[in-house]
């Protein structure tokens, strides 16, 4: 008989680490920051134990590059920040996406804009995580709302990382940062731990890392005799910087691609009521808590509402979006922001009445403000 | 007999030195400009790098963003060409993921002392097993020519069009203070020295830099009105600097504004980070 599960009570950071460490993790470079910071200092006891290696960096941007330094290694890299972190980060983070090097950031978010409201939530880093950094980035990005998810999810994201070769980011916010909840800890094996892929090259000297066969080539870790280039600029598939013009499109659209046309598998998405609902609230993070409990009492009065959660917010969940919406009369979308992820429900339902509700005071949205807005409709 | 030895001796002197077998060669020609000092480093590097008998797939070379920053595309290493200011920070990440990794870092005097000062300077401070390279040539050659944080004072770039008013660095000094272990000067025309000195930065163990003063005849020296490459090189590299061994002779009045060159620092009893922590993960696993 397997052995009972182990359960805990833990923080919402905690589980981040532990989900980090299920997955494979064995690297972490990162700098404190508020409301993120016990994410590296849980890590900064654990990952020695394992034989694994934390270092804190001197600043953001080191922690960044660190991270990448330790993929390109070979080891599963993880990094964890918050909002202004996420601003310095932000061009170590393009150049993961274009070398194509799998990485994970963490991004506890916090008010905004600037130093804003270290300790208090929000959701206001969707679009920063989208276009923070400059030219056509592709970005995966994970949303749990509650503390088991954010193990679970810290494990899916590194497997789209490491399975799609690109920087995958895990946002939640302080509320479930900081907020304990009983997380079962699963069995090894239990959840898919996916590993990097492996080059089948005979010679290594035949090695290209950005091998136009593939979708997704595989990434040799450096040491070990393949002896190739990596860089932000521009390359061909042997990793050296190209001029040609046809090779900087083709370079520029495959990265996009392998998202885009992958799309399927990243997204995850929790639908509740959707099939018969006429008023459907789109939430994520913990602005879906309180739309969750909305939605069922919404139900209780007769009203035919239902949630679409998005476990994906990048690349965008516009087909699922559009499947979920198809009887809605309107689509209410509750997030800590002036008016940001409302902005694509917009984009992906023209012509359906789309009411963004929004908070930037520090404060959580209420179930009863969710209702509020869903009465307006009935 | 006699003739038997000629030969011999001939034989060992004029071996040519196998550069092929450290170059990516049809990355080459190269991107730097006729006159650049660029070259004569790279060259010397790889003697070192030859000398201490690395093997090629254990070496990562990371760059940052300069004309210096691409070095790493003509070797056959593990190469890395990061971002401006960062190489020591991506670099810091390969080496303590894979510690058994020779890191050498190729880098320009603004990408280790202005966008990058933060890295550098917390690298010197854990004392880190890699070799920093900073090609030194005063100025920002690969956006044209702006001043850099060792641009002499009143010295000519297409940003200190009046003469430059802010003082340079002593990228040495900055080394040194930062706790480095080892640390050493040489100079594009003293090409054995160099060579020299970079075998004894690669063989040390811990973070060892060595500044190479360079020269960028384009940018720097049209603007600064030397002559041509060759007059600058020996205007600034040889009459701009003293040997160690020199300089023990001189007052500092003597030595003036002059570069002293040689090995000036090498501790090799400090404790180098990536031995520090396999130690500590044998402390707590047994504690465990």
């Amino acid at each position: 008989m397997a052995a009972e599960r182990v359960k805990k009570l833990m923080q919402g950071n905690e589980a981040c680490a532990e989900g980090a460490l299920y997955a494979g993790c064995e690297f972490y470079a990162g700098y404190p920051i508020t409301p993120s910071t016990e994410i590296g200092e849980i890590l900064s006891y654990k990952l020695p134990l394992i034989g694994g290696k934390f270092i804190q960096m001197e600043d953001e941007i080191g922690g960044m590059a660190a991270t990448i330094g330790g993929s390109l290694a070979g080891k599963k890299s993880l990094t964890a920040t918050s909002g202004p972190g996420l601003s310095l980060k932000q061009e170590c983070i393009g150049f993961a996406a274009m070398a194509e090097v799998p990485c994970v950031i963490i991004n506890v978010m916090r008010g905004g804009p600037s130093t804003g409201y270290p300790t208090g939530p929000s959701q206001s880093d969707i679009m920063a995580t989208k276009w923070g950094t400059h030219g056509d980035t592709p970005v995966i990005a994970v949303t749990p709302s509650y503390v088991p998810e954010i193990f679970t999810e810290t494990v899916r994201a590194f497997n789209l990382a490491e399975k799609y070769r690109t920087p995958v980011f895990v946002l939640f916010d302080e509320i479930i940062g900081h907020m304990r909840e009983v997380v079962t800890i699963p069995h090894p094996g239990e959840l898919e731990v996916i590993d990097r892929a492996k080059t089948d090259v005979e010679n290594k000297e035949d090695y290209l890392p950005y091998d136009n066969r593939f979708e997704i080539p595989p990434l040799a870790p450096f040491g070990e005799g393949y002896r190739y280039h990596v860089t932000g600029l521009n390359h061909d598939e042997d990793g050296f910087p190209t001029n040609d013009s046809k090779k900087i499109d083709a370079g520029n659209r495959k990265i996009l691609a392998k998202i885009e046309n992958n799309k399927e598998d990243i997204w995850s998405c929790e639908e509740v009521d959707t099939e018969d609902a006429e008023v459907l609230v789109f939430a994520f993070g913990s602005s879906a808590r309180s739309a969750s409990f909305a939605v069922r009492e919404a139900r209780k009065q007769g009203i035919k509402a239902g949630l679409l959660r998005p476990l994906t917010i990048w690349p965008f969940p516009d087909e699922p979006l559009r499947k979920a919406a198809s009887k809605a009369k309107v689509v209410i979308v509750p997030e800590l922001n002036l008016g940001q992820t409302v902005l694509e429900v917009e984009r992906t339902l023209p012509g359906v009445k789309v009411e963004g509700l929004h908070r930037v005071d520090g404060e959580p949205i209420t179930p009863a403000e969710i209702l509020e807005v869903i009465d307006k409709y009935k | 007999m006699a003739e038997g030895a000629a030969v011999k001796k001939k034989q060992k002197v004029n071996v040519p030195f196998d550069y092929d077998k450290y170059l990516r060669k049809g990355k080459l020609p190269h991107i730097w400009c006729p006159g650049c000092g660029h070259g004569i480093v790279l060259k010397s590097l790889l003697r070192a790098i030859d000398k201490v008998g690395l093997d090629k797939s254990s070496i990562c070379m990371a760059s940052g963003i300069g004309c210096s920053s691409r070095t790493p595309g003509y070797v056959d290493f593990n190469t890395l060409h990061s971002l401006h200011g960062r190489a020591i920070a991506f670099a810091t990440g390969v080496k303590l993921a894979k510690p058994e990794m020779n890191i050498l870092v190729t880098i320009g005097d603004g990408d280790a002392l202005a966008i990058g000062g933060n890295h550098f300077i917390h690298a010197c401070r854990r004392n880190i097993d890699m070799t920093v390279i900073i090609y030194s040539n005063a100025i920002y050659g690969m956006t044209g020519g702006q001043v850099s944080p060792t641009t002499p004072e009143g010295a000519m770039s297409t940003t200190s069009p009046h003469g430059n008013m802010e003082p340079a660095f002593d990228a040495c000094a900055v080394a040194e203070a930062s706790g480095a272990s080892f640390v050493a000067r040489s100079t594009a025309y003293h090409m054995q020295e160099l060579e020299k000195v970079l075998t004894a930065a690669i063989e040390h163990k811990g973070m060892s830099v060595v500044e190479v003063l360079d020269s960028c005849p384009v940018y720097y020296g049209r603007q600064n009105k030397y002559k041509s490459a060759s007059h600058m090189m020996e205007e600034i590299e040889k009459k701009g600097t003293v040997s160690g061994a020199q300089a023990k002779n001189l007052s500092e009045e003597e030595i003036g504004d002059r570069f002293v060159r040689g090995i000036l620092k090498q501790d090799k009893d400090g404790v180098e980070y990536c031995d520090a922590y396999d130690n500590l993960i044998a402390k707590v696993q047994v504690k465990k």
